[in-house]
């Protein structure tokens, strides 16, 4: 519980709260592609569940997990939606800053200190597993993604996202984003890490995934907002898979 | 503990939207809202009473195309159609007091627009109506009025006003619809910028002979603008201007002595004029906020821009903005998002501010350009509307323009709902 760290702890994680939630600080690129994500995300959820976004609470019901929760900027949604949400982050830090936002924001969300192999272990099992920007950053893609099919219930749905290896997502990613607009800092992304679409549909299917749906997300750079591509999938793409009956 | 929660006198009732003025912007916001399932609570310093009068006073709206598709959107238009005028034709000419009309002029005609009226023309005391009994019985919508807020306040959470007894009302977002004079806009700490004009628009209704055909005129006069504009049956409303020290004058005049300054200005094509209902005066002004948004706080209509009345724009850009506002908002709330989050209110601004800024400056320009007795800019826009008129797709485009079909247009003004 929150409520037994020591105050200036606290005080440490309302402050890195109000930093990951601060729309035009450190976060800035993640708050402007969230609308994007957020209508990618919603939309495949209503659409495999039969769900009518017009109408209150259209996720009750569905439990939901979201993987690198990071400060909780997917899970909140989620769980404005009506879904019961689980959020894990292999970053210790995340947990208790995440929590206390939620509660500000009179959220109910479980966070954990976890990893989606150990939930996986531990038998949790979900309707939908948000696995947003997290696979470049892991060492095992295939094990990783394994795990996050074992997550899901039959039936179940995932939604991944992550950046495209080609020259142009070298410019934009690395040059570009962490060297020149200094929007992420250096070294987050290692561009070998990065994965083409072909091969994560090739992932996803030797984890035992049906891929159904590839997207990108693409950057305005004129109206400085992000938008669905049917097409341009070159930096950063989103894939939706099913797990088999 | 200090926690005003706790507090017996001060009540904290929440809703998710806080609509400051319950005018025709704000109270369209509050049903395009809750159409869509989004709460809201609108604030106003007159009871809803006063603000919905019975009898013809002469106030009326020309409605752009788009507006009334909006107020078909949100269940309005019907009811309010059979009290409309059409507007079939627009014609502009350059005119001089006693002369009449120049022969150079522009004629627009509707039935050159697929899209049907370019607009129409409704009337206050039937437009503020049926927007006030919509908000009355939506159970998503809480009306307090006659109040005034004392405060207001936003965090990272939440927004807060303040009434004048202390109770606190409490949501995800402010919206300013309260006027020129914005309180909203000034709590928030946006400044303004404009300039008066010197002119004063003389606003009244006349009742007339012979019938107007569903044609609207507009004469640019050397001191400002004459705008007539059917209004059901066979009476028109007028909006004139002048100099604000003539206006004052003019205005200062018995009814009979008013009339007889009014009707050499556009002949007597419609025949014998006699008023219908009161005569108004509104200085023109300038005023546009730097900002249409701060935390938690947006600004529609003339909150964020009061323009020139020069080609009846301004309650159209107020529904326009109003509109794309609601659109924002509603995809937000379907997202799960925090509706009063800095992006989606970012959006806002960036789809409206260019818009309004570039309608406010145009009018201000055309203003310039025709309240003038410069004998060479008198020819240049005789020349300029002779020639416009003389290129049917030219004249097509501004009679789009002017049915507020041009833009970026938000789903409610397409008679869609978000």
């Amino acid at each position: 519980m929150v409520t037994t760290v020591d105050p200036a702890e606290i005080a440490k994680f309302e402050a890195m709260a109000a930093e990951w939630w601060d729309a035009e600080g450190k976060f800035k690129p993640l708050h402007m592609l969230n609308p994007c994500r957020l209508d990618y995300i919603t939309r495949q959820i209503a659409a495999e569940y039969g769900r009518d976004l017009t109408t209150p609470l259209p996720f009750a019901g569905l439990r939901l997990v979201d993987i690198g929760c990071g400060g909780g900027l997917l899970s909140e949604p989620m769980a404005r939606l009506g879904a019961e949400v689980v959020g894990v982050d292999a970053a210790a830090g995340n947990i208790p800053v995440a929590k206390i936002h939620a509660e500000q924001s009179g959220l109910s969300i479980d966070y954990r200190h976890t990893t989606a192999e150990a939930l996986a272990e531990a038998g949790e099992r979900f309707d939908v597993v948000l696995n947003m920007e997290v696979v470049e950053h892991v060492a095992d893609p295939l094990a990783y993604l394994t795990a996050c099919q074992r997550l899901l219930k039959p039936g179940g749905l995932m939604i991944c996202s992550t950046l495209n290896r080609n020259p142009k997502s070298f410019l934009v990613a690395i040059v570009g984003a962490e060297h020149i607009m200094r929007w992420l800092p250096k070294g987050t992304h290692d561009w070998n890490k990065f994965i083409t679409p072909d091969e994560l549909f090739t992932l996803l299917q030797q984890a035992g995934l049906d891929p159904v749906d590839r997207k990108g997300f693409q950057f305005n750079p004129i109206s400085w907002s992000w938008r669905i591509s049917e097409r341009d999938l070159s930096v950063n793409y989103v894939t939706s898979s099913v797990k088999p009956d | 503990m200090d926690n005003p929660e706790a507090s017996p006198h001060i009540v904290i009732m929440d809703s998710e939207i806080l609509i400051v003025g319950g005018g025709l912007n704000g109270t369209a916001l509050a049903l395009a809202l809750a159409k869509s399932g989004i709460s809201s609570v609108v604030i106003d310093r007159l009871s809803a009473d006063r603000r919905g009068a019975g009898d013809f006073d002469g106030r009326s709206y020309a409605l752009a195309l788009a507006s009334t598709r909006m107020l078909a959107a949100i269940g309005l238009w019907p009811g309010l159609e059979q009290t409309a005028q059409p507007i079939m034709e627009i014609k502009v000419s350059d005119g001089r007091a006693g002369e009449g009309p120049s022969p150079f002029f522009l004629h627009f005609d509707q039935a050159e627009m697929e899209d049907g009226p370019m607009g129409y023309m409704v009337e206050d005391r039937f437009l503020r109506p049926a927007l006030l009994d919509a908000i009355e019985t939506h159970p998503l919508i809480r009306q307090i009025a006659p109040d005034t807020i004392i405060a207001q306040e936003v965090t990272a959470q939440a927004a807060t006003v303040t009434l004048s007894q202390g109770q606190k009302l409490r949501g995800q977002l402010i919206v300013g619809a309260d006027g020129r004079q914005s309180g909203t806009a000034m709590r928030a700490g946006i400044s303004r910028t404009g300039w008066d004009y010197g002119q004063t628009a003389l606003v009244c209704a006349i009742e007339h002979e012979k019938p107007h055909h569903g044609i609207a005129h507009q004469f640019f006069m050397p001191s400002g603008p004459l705008a007539i504009l059917p209004l059901a049956g066979n009476r028109s409303s007028i909006v004139w201007t002048e100099t604000s020290a003539h206006a004052a004058q003019i205005q200062a005049a018995d009814d009979a002595d008013y009339l007889k300054i009014l009707q050499p200005r556009f002949g007597d094509f419609l025949g014998d004029i006699a008023l219908a209902g009161e005569r108004f005066t509104y200085p023109l002004g300038l005023s546009l906020a730097q900002a249409f948004v701060a935390g938690r706080t947006a600004l529609i209509g003339d909150a964020a821009h009061g323009m020139h009345p020069i080609a009846g724009q301004g309650l159209n850009a107020g529904f326009r903005d109003m509109a794309a506002l609601a659109e924002v908002l509603i995809a937000a709330k379907r997202r799960g998002e925090d509706i009063g989050n800095p992006v989606t209110l970012a959006e806002y601004q960036r789809w409206r501010r260019f818009d309004t800024t570039t309608l406010a400056m145009a009018t201000d320009g055309f203003n310039r350009l025709f309240s003038n007795d410069n004998g060479s800019l008198r020819l240049i826009r005789d020349l300029g509307m002779a020639a416009v008129n003389a290129v049917p797709g030219l004249r097509r485009g501004f009679m789009r323009e002017a049915a507020g079909l041009t833009g970026d247009l938000p789903k409610l003004m397409q008679g869609r709902r978000p």
